[in-house]
């Protein structure tokens, strides 16, 4: 018999290979210490005028483009490690935005512009209770758990029954696109209960302390940018581990994943539901930092756009993910202002010239890049190992 | 003891552990096919019709444990169908097909009926090109596939030796860390192969398992065959005469997704339909 250590000579060592190396966990930490610290310190200590100062313009855009960026991740690990389109990803992020928004509705107080216990649009409607689904949604805890309940339970269901006929490729892509649809159009009518085409905005508290304060709108900055360092952890645990390796295996050749025995179905409706849950808790951040939610946000166009961001970034990238996110986002922030009326003319270019010349995203070609210089530098030695991954 | 005889021979899972047990595959089919009567696959008046054209016409089928049955026969004979009818892939519409003497396949999903100790290689080699080959065997490695025990699964050393025993029986031991989608195609079929034995299958269905190889990688490959042959049951579908000359015992010819002949190799090579068959009218 050989021997059994030399028999495994380069071969990868038992147990659970590292998350980051050290260059990339550097990476992490620098990430949380500039949203953590550097981040309040230069918007709320360094006075406004101040070189360095970091306006409140700057937060709110920044903190939304990370709710973004955590909605983007969501999708990568769904389309880009799974290779299931999702255009129906605004869906699960709206529905966890109007679930903590119902929350920050009912935190308003008689403060409204009719000083009702009701929310305005309601009385507007001439109600005079809360319908039967709004209630508890005035204790915070229960409304946490619903912007995690709602988009996973509803995931679930959909994912079960779509996972179970073997609906793939486009025709899945379809349907979650008439799915975000059909929910605009039930949000859009008053009688549903949530304030039909003008939502939920013009919230006042969380928890009983005002929203529109500095120290609140960096607060909910700082949760969210751990949130997005949370989950991208979460989402490198997963692509590097066993599960994750057989979610890229679906994507690559599912019939050959069902004879060795995986059943695809847990897999996929194990990823859509984490998917569908992380886009939730986006949208729950979003929210009271946008400081409005509305059936626009369920718009086939906005589902379509997240998985532009992740084009754009590199779909299988989890930085790419996020790198998309902030790019897309941060083009359209200022195309928006410098010239309105082309911003969507601009994004079809992206994507087109993102799909011809960028297969696989701006992460992917600087990958390429870096790889073609190392094998130009060591020419004639060893090829390169692996495409980065 | 060389590295060939090491792999077919049933490799215990982590030492000591209690048995695996997996969920929704009922108990008579985890404990594998009964073979105590000898066969290990019964088909019986299969019947598949697509669109009124009959691709397997009420083919009837035994294979016995422990042998290597060659399965011949011209395009659109029914050969890939009838995989696809043992794997779960095709339910037919009429006829029975059972692994041993109870469990019936026509009742299963192709998860559950890979479970049970059937492995598939198609004819095109589908390996997962973007893991690298030691992964695939990985991925392959009968273990508990379900997503709970998947989510924290870690290699431990017993696995890894046998990953290392069987990449170095696919003669792939230094390609470990490619991608496999920069194989040769011959590499591909043997890293599929190798896929097929991590899985610890008692039955083997090989489609074309030799298309794309060199002849001393033909050669091996038979080689091979004939060493599993005995622990294993396969199934060997294949246009390579020379080959199916080389590892078979009983050839069985199909046509027009019906047994035509069936015997020595060298019965039917003289079976005046067979030849019909193959050489026209």
């Amino acid at each position: 018999m050989r021997d059994a250590t030399t028999a495994r000579a380069g071969l990868p060592l038992p147990g659970r290979p590292a998350l980051y190396g050290a260059r990339g966990w550097a990476g992490v930490a620098a990430a949380a210490g500039l949203i953590v610290f550097i981040a309040p310190l230069l918007n709320l200590a360094v006075p406004a005028g101040a070189a360095l100062h970091l306006s409140d313009y700057s937060v709110s855009l920044l903190g939304k483009i990370m709710c973004f960026a955590i909605l983007a991740l969501a999708m990568d690990l769904i389309w880009g490690y799974t290779g299931i389109l999702s255009l129906g990803h605004g869906a699960f992020f709206a529905l966890g935005g109007y679930a903590f928004g119902m929350y920050l509705m009912r935190q308003i107080g008689l403060d409204g512009v009719y000083k009702s216990p009701l929310p305005d649009f309601m009385v507007f409607l001439d109600w005079k209770a809360y319908p039967w689904y709004w209630s508890f949604t005035d204790h915070f805890w229960y409304a946490l758990l619903l912007v995690v309940l709602v988009p996973g339970v509803l995931a679930f269901v959909f994912g079960y029954f779509a996972f179970r006929s073997r609906i793939k490729g486009v025709y899945f892509s379809i349907i979650t696109q008439a799915m975000t649809f059909a929910f605009m159009l039930l949000f859009f009518r008053n009688d549903t209960g949530f304030g039909g085409n003008n939502g939920f905005t013009d919230f006042k508290r969380i928890l009983d302390i005002p929203i529109q304060t500095p120290q609140m709108r960096m607060t909910l900055f700082v949760i969210t940018g751990v949130v997005l360092i949370a989950t991208l952890l979460l989402a490198r645990f997963i692509v590097t581990s066993k599960f994750g390796r057989v979610l890229t295996a679906i994507r690559d050749a599912e019939s050959r994943v069902m004879f060795s025995g995986y059943d695809p179905l847990w897999y996929k409706l194990a990823i859509w539901t984490l998917s569908a849950v992380l886009a939730g808790i986006a949208g729950a951040l979003y929210v009271p930092q946008v400081g409005i939610i509305n059936p626009g946000e369920m718009s086939p166009a906005m589902s379509i756009e997240i998985a532009i961001w992740v084009a754009v970034g590199g779909r299988g990238s989890l930085v790419g993910a996020i790198l998309g996110a902030f790019l897309v986002n941060g083009a359209k922030s200022w195309f928006t202002v410098a010239f309105p009326e082309y911003w969507l003319f601009f994004l079809g270019a992206i994507f087109i010239a993102v799909t011809l010349y960028l297969p696989r995203g701006v992460v992917g070609a600087f990958a390429q890049w870096k790889a073609r210089s190392t094998s130009a530098k060591a020419a004639g030695s060893e090829p390169a190992q692996k495409a980065a991954a | 003891m060389n590295a060939a005889t090491s792999v077919v021979e049933p490799i215990h899972g982590t030492s000591g552990d209690a048995p695996v047990e997996y969920g929704r595959v009922a108990k008579d089919i985890e404990a594998g096919p009964d073979v105590s009567h000898g066969p290990i696959l019964y088909l019986d008046d299969i019947t598949v019709a697509f669109d009124g054209f009959k691709a397997l016409n009420k083919l009837t089928l035994t294979v016995m444990a422990g042998e290597l049955r060659c399965i011949i026969g011209p395009n659109g004979a029914g050969k890939t169908t009838m995989m696809d009818v043992i794997t779960g892939k095709t339910r037919p519409d009429s006829g029975t097909a059972f692994f041993g003497q109870t469990i019936d396949l026509l009742r299963m999903t192709e998860p559950q009926i890979a479970h049970a100790g059937i492995g598939r290689k198609f004819q095109k080699p589908t390996v997962f090109e973007n893991h690298s080959v030691f992964e695939n065997l990985e991925l392959a490695m009968k273990t508990d596939k379900r997503v709970k025990a998947t989510w924290s699964a870690q290699l431990d050393s017993a696995a890894l030796d046998r990953i290392a025993d069987t990449l170095a029986l696919i003669r792939l031991f230094d390609e470990a860390s490619r991608p496999a989608g920069l194989l040769s195609h011959g590499q591909k079929q043997w890293l599929e192969i190798g896929m097929l034995l991590m899985q610890e299958p008692r039955l083997l269905l090989l489609d074309e398992p030799v298309a794309g190889m060199t002849d001393s990688e033909t050669e091996r490959t038979a080689e091979l065959f004939n060493t599993l042959a005995g622990k294993h049951s396969l199934i060997v579908v294949e246009h390579d005469m020379d080959f199916v000359g080389r590892i078979a015992r009983t050839v069985t010819v199909l046509h027009e997704g019906s047994v035509l002949a069936e015997g020595p190799m060298d019965v039917v090579q003289a079976d005046e339909r067979v030849i019909e068959v193959y050489l026209g009218r």
